[in-house]
Order: structure tokens, then C-alpha cells, then sequence
């Protein structure tokens, strides 16, 4: 995913404060001078501190949070809402924050708009109309943006519904009119002010799929709020976990599931459901039973007996995932003196892309002995997923075991009787030094 | 201690002089444009014979509220007129029209004033304080000085007193719009003014014609005190009747008063609600139903589309 983002920075901030209280500017310059949160308390409130970060291009950036952490005044600053105290943003090359407030508008006209929590709809205007405001305050003729709010209408899926008042729509379909709204504005960044936390759980499950789907769509930058850590894994391409004001971590939802940067964001992500997070990348080892096709029934065999395991993967000349050999198979081979592998290789072994969500790495987990085959896009074989590394990573465990028995089938027949064998036979190949891999 | 005694009261009479005297022709303008205004309202409403007067307010009522409200300003009207205020009552109605107008374009754009500005709100918050305690016949006093005895000062005076409610009403209403509403506005690029005009003023629409409304109670009331100053109408039945303690008028232009006040609150009640059960509200209902069906591209919509379920 991450390669196919244009680095394109669309929203940059730089050092932003936010303070509240008579004084706001003494209040930043204490904080700048090292004072904490509780000390400056009696002046007034600091509710974004220090906060800097860049949202590249057509990405969904996430910032969480609970609430008072003050990610709402910073989504406000980020599209000139609220006026910052100290410290700049950067909206598409413009600081936002230097500009008159007709330039300020001009901004929120073409490259920023807006997407609420409790939706914000105009009530005496219809979901076609509320849908149609942003065109219309760009200055579109009436027909043109009528045209355009009904086709973004069945985008968002609330065809049929254009002429009735948001009051006749559930909670649901008001804020698909909100997000259309948004839409329609046709700007490349999009705020969304915990834009599903006042539906109900599966509503905002659906509006969360649905979002993803629009923004690959589309290619709309994305900064979303919420204090749903959850939600954040599901649809941060990278978040930024506020606390008391200021940012603690800046990471993809893996990074900072598997990396905290300090107790707190441990603890906040203690709950998260990691196996919908964790990709198949994160908990996968290295394949140990290995060996290219052309390598000969002899060398898989030694490898098998090496590392003792009745199962190796087999590899295709380029590298790619071509299935796996059982000893027993491999052994009648040798026996029979034959060379060639190919006709042994099975095709029961699951290979999964390597962004795959450990929760759909279960049921292929349950069903085969096998350790899962983790494969990139052109089918090369990045790692193996054993059923024990699934259940450490599901439950948290630390995966570093080190017991290697459990990560591959036990051998099914004897160390002895593989080198006997072994040795009877010529040992007409050598062993090709591709074969095995660390 | 009987020595402390603060002449305010000939400070202010000093300071009216002073207005009379330096200012008068400002006043004269004042005085003619008023009374211009009210002569001709009272023509509109005095020179028709009187069941034209009663079709046009019945048929108003049936407009605004039904045909109950109909029939019953109807008979209001019927019994005004069979006590022998129908005259009188008509001018009364003309100087509350006038008043209540011109405090209403006086008093709104006072309350966006002060809605959208909390120095203003702060600055206009005790002078409305203060126009309202002030006992309603104090501001005939100079008001007569100003304007000489008539219809005049009955219609300053009454301004005066009924644009409180006018004013507070509308800064509260906006005040009160959904802020997340404001900012959607904000977020999207819109200028202040567009904002006031498409989301601020409809919104707030509601509690400034409950203000709308007290404004010409208001009015109604100041305006039979103005009968004092020569303003004529029912005003001046009622004080006719105070003077030869004529119990039998004094009911009579009282209860014509009443009429007249009931007619009226219940008609700009009636326009501050949005789902107004009159004839209008039947017409508005009936335009929005053909536009939905008028438009093709949404009627092909929900004959193709399978309606989404409501959840």
C-alpha cells in the first residue's frame, strides 16, 4: 500500500499550539519552555500541544484518541475553524494560518471540507440541496450541481431519497448525506470529526467498509478522528495517538500495535483486536524446510532429515511458491532412483498474500497441519505461518519460543532409516546451494 | 438629609429642551414621515365599508389557520362591530401596524447585531433593561414634547416599549443555532453574511416570530396607553370611559381590545411555526410534492433503485 502513495505531502503541521484562557500566548510560551499541562492549569487550558505531523497524499491518517486529548480543537486548526496560537498548517502549499479569511474560505472552498460528528445537515433543506451546498458556495449553477449531487447521492447510496428532509433519514443515511456533502465539494482532503461515533455499531462497521472502498475510489486524503482505537486500526493508514494534548505516537496501526511507545499506548492497545490488525507479514518466520524443484529428491530428503520434518516447501526456478514434498513421497522417489520432483509436489499447503489479516489466516490454520505459506504478489515465498505462531501473535505471546519442533510437522520416519537410505543410493545430484534457505 | 436631593429629573428636562430646540426640524421629518404612514394604513383600513375589511381578515385567518379561526375572527369582528368600536378599532389596528413594523425592522437587525457581536450584545443588553422597566407612560412625556399631541408620539412611544422582546428574541435564536451547523457553514467556505442568510436566520426563524409576536402584543398594549397623548382608537375610548366612569363603554372598547389582540397573536403565531395547518401551509406542502415529482432524474431513481432499508 504504502509504495503506491504518492509522497506528495496534502496537509503539513508544524509544531501547532492550541491554548484557552485570557492569556493564550504566555500560556504557549510556557509550555515551550518546558512547563507541563497541570502547571500552566491556572491560566487556562492548553488543548493541543506541540502537535507536528505531515498527511501525505491520498492517505487515510487517523488521529485517536480519548476524548479531551484534544483532537477535536486539532482537527478545527487544521482547516482554520479555530485559529491556531502558535505554530503553522499547511493546507496543499498554503499556510492556512497566515492568510486573510477571504483566502481562508477560498482554501475551505477548493481543498478542504468537512464531515461531523453529530452531521450538521441544514434541516430545511433537502438531502439533494445539503449535498449540493458546497457547489453551490463555489459559485456552480443550479442544474450543473444538482447533476453532480445526484450522482455522488448513489455513490454514497441513498438513491431515492434526494428530495426527502435530513428529519425523515436514520442516523445512518444522514451521515452518508454529510459525507456526501463532503464529497460532492470535490476537495482532496477530507476532515472527519469522529464522523462515525454517533452510530450504532454495525451501521458504522458498514459506513467503515464503505469509506475505504470510497477512498480507493477516489483517492481523497483522508484525517480522521476518533477515540475508537479499533476504528483507527481498521482504517489509519498510519495514526497518531494523542494524550493530554499532545501527540505520543506517530505510526501505522501495526507499528504501533507491536511497538508502543510508552505505557499508555500499551495500554490503549491492549484491547484492540490484533487479529484483525496484524498482517500475515508481522508474525511470519522464516521458512527453514526449503528447496528449489530442480533440486532432486536426494537433497530435499537430507533436508528433511536435517531439519527433521516430514514436510518441505518446494520453490519454482524464480523463486516463486510452487507447493510441498512429504518424506514419505520423497523417499519412494529415492528409492525407485528417480530425479525429478515434480511429479511428488502437492498443492495442499494454503499460501496467503502477505498483507493478509490474521483473522482470516484461522480457519486455513484449522483446517491443515501445515504451516501457512506467506507469499508476496508475484507468489514468492516471504515465510511460513505455523499454528503455534498464530495463537502466540493472536494472544499476544512473545513469539520467540525457539521451539522449532512445534513450527513444522515432526518427521514421520526415523533419522536413521532416511540415512540409510541415503546412503545406499548413489548420490548422483549434489545438493544445489539455492536449496536451502535461512 | 432632606437637603440631598439629585435633580436628575431637571437635567433630563433641560436635555429634552435642548433636543426640542436645536434638533426640531429632524423631529418635524420624524413627525410627517410617521404620520404619512399612518394616514395612509388607516385609509386602507377605515375607508372600505366594513365587511370588506372582515372578507379580507377572514379570509387571511382561513389562510393562515383554517376555517375554525375563520369563523370565530369572523364573529370576533361581528361583535366589534355591534358594540360600535368597529371605528375605532380600525385605527387602533392602524397604529399597531404601523408601530409593530417599524419595530420589527428595528429590532432584528439589532438582535443580529448583538447575536453576532458580544460588545454589542454587551451595550444593548441594559438599554433594553431599561426601555422596558421604565413605566410605559414616562416615554409619552417627551415623546409629546417631540412631536406635539397625536398619533405621533403614541407610535414612538410605542416602538419604544415593544422592541425588547424584538431584539432578544432574535439574538437568542441565533445564538441558539446547532454550532456544528455554523461550522459545517464555516467548513465549506462560506462568507458570514451567506451564513446569517442560509442557515443562521432560517434556523432561528421560529423563536424570532415568537419575538415577532410580542412585539405586536406589545404594541397593542402601549398603543391603548397612548390614548393619553391623543392617539385616538380604542386607546381613547378606554380613557374616555376612565374619566366619566362609564362602566358600559369601558367593557365594551376593552373587549375590543381583546378581539383585536387574540386575532393577532394567534395569526403570528400561526407564521412562526413551520408546519402551519392553514390553507398556506396546505399550498407550501402541495408545491414541494410536485417538485419531487416534477424532477425526472429522482422519480426515475426510486422507480429503479430498490430503497435502501432504513437503518
Amino acid at each position: 500500500m504504502t509504495e503506491s502513495i504518492h509522497e506528495t505531502i496534502a496537509v503539513k503541521a508544524d509544531h501547532l499550539y492550541k491554548a484557552f484562557g485570557r492569556r493564550p500566548h504566555e500560556i504557549v510560551k510556557k509550555l515551550k519552555a518546558g512547563k507541563s499541562r497541570a502547571e500552566i492549569s491556572s491560566l487556562g487550558v492548553a488543548a493541543v500541544i506541540d502537535a507536528s505531523f505531515e498527511v501525505k497524499q491520498g492517505e487515510i491518517f487517523v488521529v485517536m484518541g480519548l476524548s479531551g486529548s484534544g483532537k477535536s480543537t486539532l482537527i478545527r486548526m487544521l482547516n482554520g475553524l479555530w485559529e491556531t496560537t502558535s505554530g503553522s498548517v499547511t493546507v496543499g502549499g498554503t499556510d492556512i494560518t497566515r492568510v486573510s479569511a477571504k483566502e481562508l474560505r477560498d482554501v475551505r472552498r477548493k481543498s478542504i471540507s468537512m464531515v461531523f460528528q453529530h452531521f450538521a445537515l441544514l434541516p430545511h433543506r433537502t438531502v439533494i440541496d445539503n449535498v449540493a451546498y458546497g457547489l453551490e458556495i463555489q459559485g456552480m449553477n443550479r442544474a450543473d450541481r444538482l447533476a453532480k449531487a445526484q450522482t455522488i447521492i448513489d455513490l454514497v447510496g441513498l438513491a431515492g431519497w434526494a428530495d426527502n428532509l435530513p428529519s425523515e433519514l436514520s442516523g445512518g443515511m444522514q451521515q452518508r448525506v454529510g459525507l456526501g456533502r463532503a464529497l460532492a465539494a470535490d476537495t482532496d482532503v477530507l476532515l472527519m470529526d469522529e464522523a462515525f461515533s454517533a452510530l450504532d455499531p454495525l451501521i458504522r462497521r458498514e459506513m467503515q467498509e464503505q469509506l475505504i472502498e470510497l477512498q480507493a475510489a477516489l483517492g481523497k486524503t483522508i484525517i480522521f478522528i476518533t477515540h475508537d482505537l479499533n476504528e483507527a486500526m481498521f482504517l489509519g493508514d498510519r495514526i497518531a495517538v494523542m494524550r493530554d494534548g499532545r501527540i505520543v505516537q506517530i505510526g501505522t496501526p501495526e507499528e504501533i500495535l507491536t511497538d508502543p511507545a510508552n505505557d499508555y499506548v500499551a495500554q490503549f492497545v491492549q484491547d484492540v483486536d490484533r487479529a484483525r490488525v496484524l498482517t500475515a507479514a508481522s508474525v511470519m518466520e522464516p521458512v527453514r524446510a526449503v528447496i528449489t524443484k530442480t533440486a532432486g529428491p536426494r537433497a530435499a530428503l537430507r533436508t528433511m532429515r536435517d531439519l527433521q520434518t516430514s514436510v518441505t516447501f518446494v520453490l519454482n526456478r524464480d523463486r516463486s511458491f510452487a507447493g510441498i514434498v512429504r518424506d514419505r513421497d520423497v523417499l519412494k522417489l529415492v528409492k525407485k532412483g528417480e530425479t525429478d520432483l515434480r511429479g511428488i509436489i502437492r498443492d495442499d499447503a494454503t499460501a496467503v498474500l502477505s498483507e493478509t489479516a490474521l483473522v482470516d489466516l484461522v480457519e486455513p490454520s484449522v483446517e491443515s497441519e501445515l504451516p501457512i505459506a506467506v507469499v508476496d504478489e508475484k507468489n514468492r515465498l516471504l515465510g511460513v505461518i505455523p499454528r503455534v505462531t498464530l495463537l502466540a501473535a493472536i494472544g499476544n505471546v512473545s513469539t520467540n519460543t525457539g521451539a522449532l519442533p512445534v513450527v513444522m510437522p515432526p518427521a514421520t520416519i526415523s533419522i536413521r532409516a532416511i540415512t540409510d537410505i541415503l546412503g545406499d543410493t548413489v548420490d548422483d545430484m549434489p545438493i544445489d546451494a539455492e536449496g536451502v534457505r535461512a | 438629609m432632606n437637603d440631598f436631593r439629585l435633580p436628575l429629573g431637571s437635567y433630563v428636562e433641560t436635555f429634552v429642551e435642548f433636543i426640542t430646540d436645536t434638533f426640531g426640524f429632524i423631529f418635524d421629518f420624524i413627525r410627517a414621515a410617521f404620520a404619512g404612514a399612518y394616514d395612509g394604513v388607516q385609509f386602507l383600513l377605515g375607508e372600505p365599508p366594513f365587511w370588506a375589511i372582515m372578507l379580507v381578515l377572514g379570509v387571511l385567518a382561513l389562510g393562515i389557520r383554517g376555517w375554525k379561526f375563520a369563523v370565530g375572527s369572523v364573529l370576533g369582528l361581528i361583535i366589534i362591530l355591534g358594540v360600535d368600536q368597529w371605528d375605532y378599532a380600525m385605527d387602533t389596528l392602524a397604529l399597531v401596524l404601523v408601530a409593530s413594523v417599524l419595530a420589527i425592522v428595528l429590532s432584528v437587525p439589532l438582535g443580529i447585531l448583538a447575536a453576532k457581536s458580544t460588545l454589542a450584545s454587551n451595550i444593548i443588553r441594559p438599554v433594553l433593561d431599561f426601555m422596558q422597566t421604565m413605566p410605559a407612560f414616562v416615554y409619552l412625556i417627551p415623546a409629546l414634547l417631540l412631536f406635539r399631541v397625536g398619533v405621533v408620539p403614541g407610535i414612538v412611544a410605542t416602538i419604544i416599549f415593544a422592541m425588547a422582546p424584538g431584539v432578544r428574541l432574535t439574538e437568542l435564536g441565533i445564538r441558539s443555532v446547532d454550532k456544528e451547523v455554523v461550522e459545517a457553514g464555516q467548513a465549506f467556505g462560506a462568507s458570514p453574511w451567506r451564513i446569517l442568510r442560509q442557515i443562521q436566520l432560517p434556523l432561528a426563524t421560529p423563536t424570532i416570530m415568537a419575538g415577532i409576536n410580542q412585539v405586536i402584543m406589545l404594541s397593542l398594549s402601549m398603543v391603548v396607553i397612548s390614548g393619553l397623548v391623543g392617539a385616538g382608537g380604542l386607546g381613547a375610548q378606554v380613557i374616555a370611559s376612565l374619566n366619566r366612569i362609564d362602566i358600559a363603554l369601558g367593557f365594551e372598547a376593552g373587549l375590543a381590545v381583546v378581539i383585536l389582540a387574540i386575532f393577532l397573536d394567534r395569526i403570528t403565531a400561526s407564521l412562526g411555526s413551520a408546519n402551519s395547518t392553514g390553507f398556506i401551509g396546505g399550498v407550501r406542502r402541495a408545491l414541494r410534492a410536485r417538485r419531487v415529482t416534477d424532477e425526472p432524474a429522482s422519480s426515475a431513481d426510486t422507480a429503479s433503485v430498490p430503497e435502501p432499508a432504513r437503518i
